[in-house]
C-alpha cells in the first residue's frame, strides 16, 4: 500500500463518462472500417510469412493485390479463403501463388461464403489457440516462479543489432530488469510494412520483426531460466503497422506493447482515421495474448509543460482506457503512462508530482500505471540527472506505481552504456528498498497542497473531457489539444490504406472474439 | 598575450585532478584494479586512485578513478569561433525588429531526416520557450512554421519557399553514424540546387552541434546545448538587418 488520495469519486465518474461517449463517438466509424495494417494483420495470424518478389513482404503483396482489385471492402480473409477452398490449397501455397503472380485473388471464382468462412474460421481458431497457449506458457511460468514485487523495472536495449541486443537483455536481466524493451529504429512506426528476418543495422534501435522477436523470446527465457524469474519483453506496436507487430507481438509471446490510441496521431504525423481505426485491433489481438499495453501520455510532457498540462495527461488516459475496453481489454491490461518531467527548479515539485502520480493511481486502481523518468529537464549534468532519478523513483514507490522505466543519469547524452544502466538500477533499488514501506506510516494531510493540486487537475480534466465530447475527438486533436500537437482528421500519413468495408466484410477474429468463442 | 599554460583543479593549483569512470571487459579483482591502474597511466595521469570497483556480471568491472592529469593546456592561444550575437531580450527584438527591419520575420523549423526528437527544436520555437526565455512562437514579430519531426528535406525546402522563410531551423538530437551530419549537408545541397542558400539563413541545432562544425557544414550558424530562444532570435535579426544594410 501506499499513500492514498481523497478526491470527489462524482468527478472521475463524470471523466470516465464523458471518455466513454468520446471513443463511442468514434467507434462508430471505427466499426464502418478497415485498414491495409489490419488487413496484413488478419493474413499475418492466419498464417502468411516471408517474402515475395523485390523483397516485399508477402501481407503486402496480398494486401496489395485485393485493394487494387477493389476488394479490400470485403476483408482479405474473404478473398484468400476463397481461393483456398476453390483450389484445395493452404493458405502458404495461396500467398505463394500471388506473390509469383501466379493468381489474381478478385478472378477466383467464388465458392459459397460458408465454405470461406469455415475455411477462415479454422485458420484463426489454430491462431488463437496459438496465441493462448503462449498465454498459459507465461502465467505457468509466472506460477512457476512467483510474481514480481512492484514497481516493476522497465529497461530498454537499443544497439540497433538484434544480437548485440541479447548480450545487453541478458546482462541488464542479470542486474535485476525485470521487464526488457527493445527500442526500435527511429523511422520504423512510419514503415508501412514489417521488415522481415533477423536484423543487424537500425538508427538508435532494432527493427521490430518477426525473427527479432523470435531471437529475443528466446534469450530472455534462457535468462528467465537462469534467474529463476520471468522476464518480460516489450516492443513497439505504435505506427503504420499497429495491428500487424500488435499481431506478431502475441504469436511470438510478447508480454507488454507500446499501443496507444493516438501516438500515432500526434508524434507520428500519423493519419488519424488511420491510427483510430488500427487501435481497435490491435487491441483486440493484445487482449487475447494477455499483452499489457502501454500508453503514451508521458510524450504530452515532453512537448507541454508538466505542471500546467497535467490534466491533458489524465484526460488522455481515460481515453486510452475507454478504447481499450472497447477491444475488449481488462483493466488489468492497461498500462496506462504518465511521468515524472516537472522542472526541477520548480518549487514543491516533488509535491506536484507526487499528486499527480497518486491522482493516476487513484483513477485507475487496477491499472499497471507506466511511470516514465525525466527526460526534458535532464541537462548532461550526470551528477544532478543521477538525484533527479532518485526522486523519481522515490516518487514511484511512493504511489505504487507498477511499471517503472528506469531513469538513467546519462538521459539526453548516449543510449545508455553497460554501467550507466547499472548505476541506473542501483538507484532503483536502493530507493525501493530503503522507501519500501515508509508511506504506508502517513496519510496525506486532509485539504493539504496535495489534495488540492489532485483535485484542480481532475477538475480541468473534466473540463478538457466534456470539451473534447462537444466536439468530437478529432476536432479536438485538430485543435491542439494533446501536447500542442495539431493534426487535421484528412491530414498525416496512411489516409490511402482506409477503405469503408461492404456489408459483407469478413475478419473472422471479430466474429471468434467479440461475438464470443475466443479466449 | 602571453602563454598561459593550465591544469585541471581540484583544491591546489595545477594539482591535475581528474575524475573519471569507465568499464574493463574483464572480471573484478586485484588483476582488475591493476589494469585499470595501468591503462590511466597510459592516459598520462599519476596517482592513479581506484576509489570504487564493482564487478557488473559477465565478465565486465566499472570504475571509479581520482588520479592526476600530467598534462597542461595552453589557453590564451584558443579561439572558438562562437555566433556573433547581441544579448537582445524580447521586448528588444521586437522593437528593434519593428522600427529597424520594419516587416515580419519568419521562420520555418523541423527535424529532419528520421528524427523523432523535438525537445531542442520545441524549446527554441515553442511559446513557452526554454529555461525562463520564451520562444520565437511568442514574438510578435516572428511568424513561426515549426513542422515538428521526421521531415524530409525535400518538405522542408518546400516550406521554406511556400512562406518566404528568413530562416530555416535545423534540429538533430539523435543520431546513429553520424547520420545527423548526412542529413544536415543534404539541406545544404538541396539549398544550393535550388538557387535558395542566398535568400535564407541556415541554422542548425542540436547537443552535438557547435558554431564551429555548422560553419564547416556550410550552415550561417549552429546553436549547441543550453541555448535560449532570444539568442537564436537576436542573431537571426542581427542577420538580417546586416544583410539589409541597416546599422543599429
Amino acid at each position: 500500500m501506499a499513500l492514498r488520495l481523497r478526491v470527489d469519486e462524482k468527478l472521475i465518474s463524470r471523466a470516465r463518462d464523458a471518455a466513454h461517449r468520446i471513443t463511442g463517438g468514434v467507434q462508430e466509424f471505427i466499426d464502418r472500417h478497415t485498414t491495409t495494417s489490419t488487413e496484413r494483420a488478419v493474413v499475418r495470424l492466419l498464417g502468411v510469412e516471408g517474402k515475395g518478389p523485390d523483397d516485399v513482404p508477402l501481407p503486402n503483396l496480398l494486401i496489395e493485390s485485393i485493394q487494387d482489385a477493389g476488394g479490400l471492402e470485403k476483408g482479405a480473409a474473404y478473398w484468400i479463403c476463397n481461393a483456398m477452398a476453390r483450389h484445395s490449397l493452404s493458405i502458404a501455397e495461396v500467398a505463394r501463388a500471388v506473390g509469383e503472380g501466379k493468381v489474381d485473388l478478385a478472378k477466383v471464382p467464388v465458392v459459397d461464403e460458408s465454405r470461406i468462412r469455415e475455411t477462415a474460421t479454422l485458420l484463426a481458431r489454430e491462431a488463437l489457440d496459438k496465441i493462448a497457449r503462449n498465454r498459459q506458457a507465461r502465467t505457468g511460468y509466472i506460477h512457476q516462479w512467483g510474481e514480481r514485487p512492484t514497481p516493476w523495472l522497465y529497461i530498454i536495449v537499443a544497439t540497433g543489432n538484434i544480437y548485440e541486443d541479447v548480450i545487453q537483455a541478458q546482462n541488464a536481466a542479470r542486474q535485476g530488469a525485470d521487464v526488457i524493451a527493445v527500442i526500435r529504429s527511429t523511422a520504423q512506426s512510419l514503415l508501412d510494412y514489417v521488415p522481415e528476418g533477423a536484423t543487424t543495422e537500425g538508427f538508435a534501435g532494432t527493427y521490430a520483426t518477426q525473427e527479432n522477436f523470435r531471437i529475443m523470446r528466446r534469450a530472455l527465457d534462457e535468462v528467465s531460466d537462469e534467474l529463476g524469474r520471468y522476464v518480460r519483453l516489450t516492443n513497439y506496436a505504435s505506427g503504420l503497422c499497429m495491428p500487424e507487430i500488435a499481431a506478431l507481438g502475441a504469436l511470438e509471446r510478447l508480454d507488454m506493447m507500446l499501443s496507444d490510441s493516438m501516438y500515432g496521431i500526434l508524434f507520428r504525423d500519423i493519419n488519424m482515421k488511420r491510427t483510430l481505426v488500427d487501435q481497435h485491433f490491435a487491441r483486440i489481438i493484445q487482449a487475447q495474448a494477455g499483452i499489457i499495453i502501454n500508453t503514451g501520455e508521458d510524450n504530452y510532457l515532453t512537448t507541454d509543460d508538466a505542471y500546467e498540462s497535467a490534466n491533458t495527461v489524465l484526460a488522455s488516459q481515460f481515453i486510452n482506457e475507454q478504447f481499450a475496453h472497447r477491444s475488449g481489454m481488462p483493466d488489468e491490461l492497461i498500462g496506462l503512462g504518465h511521468a515524472f518531467e516537472m522542472d526541477p527548479r520548480q518549487e514543491d515539485g516533488l509535491l506536484y508530482e507526487m499528486a499527480d502520480a497518486l491522482l493516476s493511481r487513484h483513477c485507475f486502481p487496477k491499472a499497471p500505471l507506466k511511470y516514465m523518468p525525466p527526460t526534458r529537464h535532464m541537462t548532461g549534468n550526470i551528477f544532478m540527472g543521477h538525484l533527479m532519478d532518485a526522486l523519481f523513483n522515490l516518487t514511484s514507490v511512493a504511489t505504487n506505481q507498477h511499471i517503472h522505466l528506469i531513469g538513467v543519469l546519462t538521459e539526453a547524452i548516449h543510449t545508455p552504456f553497460l554501467h550507466d544502466r547499472y548505476l541506473a538500477i542501483e538507484n532503483s533499488r536502493y530507493v525501493f528498498g530503503y522507501a519500501r514501506h515508509f508511506f504506508d506510516e502517513f496519510e496525506l494531510k486532509k485539504g493539504g497542497l496535495i489534495e488540492k493540486r489532485a483535485a484542480e487537475v481532475l477538475q480541468q480534466s473534466v473540463e478538457l473531457l466534456e470539451h473534447i465530447e462537444h466536439v468530437g475527438l478529432m476536432t479536438a486533436i485538430a485543435e491542439g489539444v494533446f501536447a500542442r500537437v495539431r493534426r487535421h482528421p484528412d491530414g498525416g500519413k496512411g489516409l490511402e490504406g482506409v477503405v469503408a468495408r461492404a456489408p459483407q466484410h469478413f475478419n473472422p477474429f471479430f466474429d471468434l472474439i467479440l461475438k464470443g468463442g475466443g479466449h | 598575450m602571453e602563454p598561459k599554460w593550465v591544469k585541471p583543479y581540484g583544491d591546489t593549483t595545477n594539482d591535475g585532478a581528474v575524475q573519471l569512470s569507465f568499464t574493463l571487459p574483464v572480471k573484478g579483482g586485484g588483476a582488475a584494479r591493476e589494469a585499470a591502474r595501468r591503462l590511466c597511466e597510459q592516459m598520462n595521469l599519476e596517482n592513479v586512485q581506484i576509489a570504487y570497483q564493482k564487478d557488473l556480471g559477465g565478465g565486465y568491472t566499472f570504475f571509479v578513478i581520482y588520479a592526476r592529469c600530467t598534462k597542461a593546456v595552453e589557453v590564451n592561444g584558443i579561439s572558438v569561433p562562437e555566433v556573433q550575437a547581441p544579448a537582445w531580450e524580447m521586448p528588444q527584438v521586437n522593437t528593434i525588429a519593428r522600427e529597424k527591419l520594419g516587416r515580419k520575420i519568419t521562420v520555418v523549423g523541423a527535424c529532419t531526416g528520421t528524427d523523432a526528437h523535438t525537445v531542442g527544436l520545441d524549446a527554441i520555437l515553442n511559446m513557452k520557450g526554454f529555461h525562463g526565455d520564451y520562444g520565437l512562437e511568442r514574438y510578435s514579430e516572428f511568424i513561426v512554421h515549426n513542422l515538428g519531426s521526421q521531415v524530409p528535406n525535400e518538405t522542408l525546402i518546400a516550406r521554406a519557399q511556400e512562406v518566404k522563410a528568413d530562416a530555416i531551423l535545423v534540429s538533430q538530437v539523435v543520431t546513429q553514424k553520424n547520420i545527423h551530419l548526412h542529413n544536415l549537408t543534404q539541406l545544404v545541397d538541396l539549398l544550393e540546387a535550388e538557387g535558395m542558400r542566398d535568400q535564407v539563413l541556415l541554422i542548425a541545432g542540436g547537443p552535438r552541434i557547435t558554431h564551429e562544425l555548422a560553419v564547416e557544414l556550410g550552415y550561417d550558424a549552429g546553436f549547441g546545448p543550453g541555448t535560449v530562444p532570444s539568442e537564436v532570435a537576436s542573431y537571426i535579426l542581427k542577420e538580417l538587418l546586416t544583410r539589409k544594410g541597416v546599422t543599429i
